[in-house]
């Protein structure tokens, strides 16, 4: 759970890291990557089967993409229609916050919706099975936790997405941009960066780990509902605000450290008390380290 | 520009058009004056009358009730107008309290509803509730019980505040979220709040108005609206009056600039975590209401989509704006009802109007907020502020409009004091 958080507040972090706003339509975001995938692979092609070997791959390639693809597609229209007009009138930030928690109400309230067959309605939809998860399977014991394939497979493309994410702010033009804007947004407009083009990027590539987190989260689950985003959301932005928003690898520390803390709490207190220590350690660790463990700066 | 109402001199009685031009310049320009005219008898009138202004509005909404049983508005008779009179009751009260949170001190506060639910808790905790086996404080009478659901509220606000309120802005936010989290939580875990189960049969104060309900033929019982009418009166009383004094500068000197504020000599901590004690102290007045009419509660009654609905209203109705953060809360708490009676179940494409009516809230959220980000009854002062805060953080600065906005803030300061003296 804790690489899902990570995932998930790797778009908290970036749009916050660039626009210095909390983009609360990211919840949305997240649900729409699992719900893209559910329909397309499981109504569209009817996948229902479980894989192996390099079809397996093929196959979690796929979804993964399709769902990354659809849900930055998202993010962009979402910041085109919610961000951008509030953008050139020079509003106040409060205004976003507001103008995201609308975004975010039309689209998850709109999967609630059942009047086209790509909304989930207001039932929880069965994932195409596609990764087994059986004990038959390749599963195996570590430190007495059960390692099964999909877990597996969360672990590994999380790790991935960090890595790649990481390379792209750190070494390409793309991410160069992104760092000045988030740095000094005047400056880096004066340096020749388009700025609509930049945040229109950090939208996207915000929204393409939003939508594999989602993929990710129904290929873990195997169940989804049109209300999936909104508790994940939460806590993936306490992730990031852990690890020191505007910060990719804070973003990433995080959500790891929030998914063990959940876990230990779990263990040692009871599992219903897990979202109050999660909550408080946030405050905790916020007054030795106002700016979350890592600090503001967005690059390495 | 329409500026033909403003008087020259100072000392004369304000004219409705002043007003409008002061408070809602945009407004004042589109309407004509043989509309405002007339209006400005009444407006003046209404002025002259002072505090009787508070006992007028009182008398009035204690109409409403004869209004709604005798079919003169036939689609809010039975409960289920009850249902909505209420709820637009309390949700007044909170997005008052809130107001003072995010308005005036300007703390982004998103876990407002927690002190409401501390409230309604307290409440049950303390009074005759539940069977008798349930866990109980004291048993007192929901009357005696008053007082102690606010200093809970207010306990907790101090609580939450001291260590919370160094924070910036958007760190504020989480935390205040993650407190909601803790609180109903808790709530939901432990015994002695029966757990999800909540608390039920929480009694209800008795007020006999013999008089009242002869005389309008009632059969319903509304005591808890002559609960509500006396409490928002009185936060509306005393926002507006922390607006205007010391501690309402001092709030407004931090909203602009903190370390400036702190520079000169402004108690910033002490002035965030009294802004939270005030906002929260509203609220359990409102959850001690709420408590008392529903007559049972649970951690589910207070959803974290509840606190954020609340700013939505605030943010919507206008910024620090009384009149504003009244309307926002009828709009929130109506909107979707209007919508559904004005439907009647219609379908568009398929597309249930009833059932989709929160999504369609969400696209006027996004509408309300690109048209007008100040909110729908921002005051002038407010929304020049929210210009200049979006001119200084925001990422593309088209054009500074801080020069003008800052002489009409002046303006309006000298306004004031003249209008003090």
């Amino acid at each position: 759970m804790g690489f899902l958080y990570a995932l998930i507040a790797l778009g908290y972090t970036m749009v916050y890291g660039v626009l210095k706003l909390i983009n609360f339509a990211h919840d949305a975001v997240f649900a729409l990557g699992a719900v893209s995938t559910w329909y397309i692979f499981g109504e569209l092609f009817g996948i229902d089967t479980p894989k192996t070997g390099l079809v397996l791959v093929i196959t979690v390639l796929a979804v993964l993409i399709v769902g990354g693809l659809f849900s930055g597609g998202v993010a962009v229209a979402l910041e085109r229609v919610a961000y951008r007009p509030l953008r050139k009138r020079n509003a106040a930030r409060l205004s976003y916050l507001i103008s995201a928690i609308g975004a975010s109400f039309f689209v998850t309230y709109l999967l609630q919706q059942d009047f086209l067959p790509f909304l989930t309605g207001p039932g929880p939809r069965q994932f195409p099975n596609i990764v087994s998860a059986a004990q038959d399977a390749f599963s195996f014991e570590l430190l007495n936790v059960r390692v099964t394939t999909p877990r597996m497979l969360v672990v590994v493309g999380a790790l991935i997405c960090f890595l790649v994410l990481d390379r792209l702010i750190n070494k390409t033009t793309t991410g160069r941009s992104i760092r000045a804007l988030s740095e000094d947004p005047v400056a880096a407009q004066l340096m020749g960066v388009n700025v609509d083009k930049v945040i229109i990027m950090t939208f996207f590539i915000g929204g393409v780990f939003g939508g594999i987190a989602g993929a990710l989260y129904g290929i873990l689950f195997g169940t989804i509902a049109w209300n999936i985003g909104f508790i994940p959301g939460v806590k993936a932005f306490t992730a990031a605000v852990l690890g020191g928003i505007g910060n990719i690898r804070g973003a990433m520390l995080g959500g790891l450290l929030l998914g063990l803390i959940e876990n230990m709490s779990t263990v040692c207190i009871g599992s219903e008390w897990k979202n109050v220590v999660a909550f408080t350690v946030l405050p905790l660790v916020l007054i030795f380290r106002p700016t979350g463990i890592m600090g503001e700066r967005i690059g390495g | 520009m329409a500026m033909t109402g403003v008087p020259t001199r100072k000392s004369a009685p304000e004219t409705l058009r002043s007003h409008l031009d002061r408070n809602y310049p945009r407004l004042s320009q589109k309407l004509p004056d043989t509309f405002v005219t007339p209006a400005n008898v009444a407006f003046q009138g209404w002025r002259k009358l002072g505090y009787f202004r508070y006992l007028l509005a009182a008398i009035l909404m204690a109409t409403i009730p004869y209004l709604m049983d005798n079919d003169i508005f036939p689609i809010l008779q039975g409960g289920y107008g009850i249902n909505i009179l209420f709820t637009t009751g309390y949700w007044i009260l909170l997005t008052l309290g809130l107001s003072v949170v995010v308005g005036l001190a300007g703390l982004l506060d998103l876990g407002y509803v927690a002190f409401f639910m501390l409230g309604a808790y307290t409440t049950a905790l303390m009074t005759d509730s539940g069977s008798p086996d349930q866990w109980h404080l004291v048993t007192w009478s929901p009357w005696l019980v008053l007082p102690f659901a606010v200093i809970m509220a207010l306990v907790a606000g101090f609580v939450l505040g001291v260590p919370t309120l160094r924070l910036r802005g958007d760190y504020l936010a989480i935390v205040t979220l993650g407190f909601h989290e803790i609180v109903r939580q808790s709530v939901n875990n432990l015994t002695i709040t029966n757990g999800s189960r909540g608390i039920a049969q929480i009694p209800s104060p008795v007020i006999d108005l013999p008089f009242y309900y002869q005389e309008f033929g009632l059969d319903a019982e509304y005591y808890w609206w002559f609960l509500l009418i006396p409490a928002i009166l009185g936060a509306v009383l005393m926002i507006k009056h922390l607006d205007n004094s010391r501690v309402g500068r001092y709030w407004s000197a931090i909203r602009e600039d903190e370390v400036a504020a702190s520079a000169m000599g402004v108690p910033v901590t002490k002035m965030k975590v009294l802004a939270f004690m005030i906002g929260a102290s509203v609220s359990g007045v409102a959850g001690w209401i709420y408590a008392i009419k529903i007559g049972y509660i649970a951690p589910n009654s207070f959803p974290l989509l509840q606190s954020i609905l609340v700013l939505c209203a605030v943010v919507i109705g206008g910024l620090g704006s009384i009149s504003g953060a009244v309307l926002g809360a009828i709009l929130v708490v109506t909107l979707p009802e209007i919508v559904r009676e004005l439907s009647g179940g219609d379908e568009i494409f398929g597309f249930s109007i009833e059932a989709g009516r929160i999504a369609i809230f969400g696209a006027l959220l996004i509408l309300v907020m690109i048209y007008r980000p100040g909110g729908l009854l921002a005051a002038k002062r407010r929304r020049t502020e929210l210009q200049e805060a979006g001119a200084a953080d925001g990422v593309v600065v088209a054009e500074d409009p801080g020069a003008h906005v800052k002489t009409r803030d002046a303006d309006l300061w000298d306004d004031r004091k003249k209008g003090e003296h």
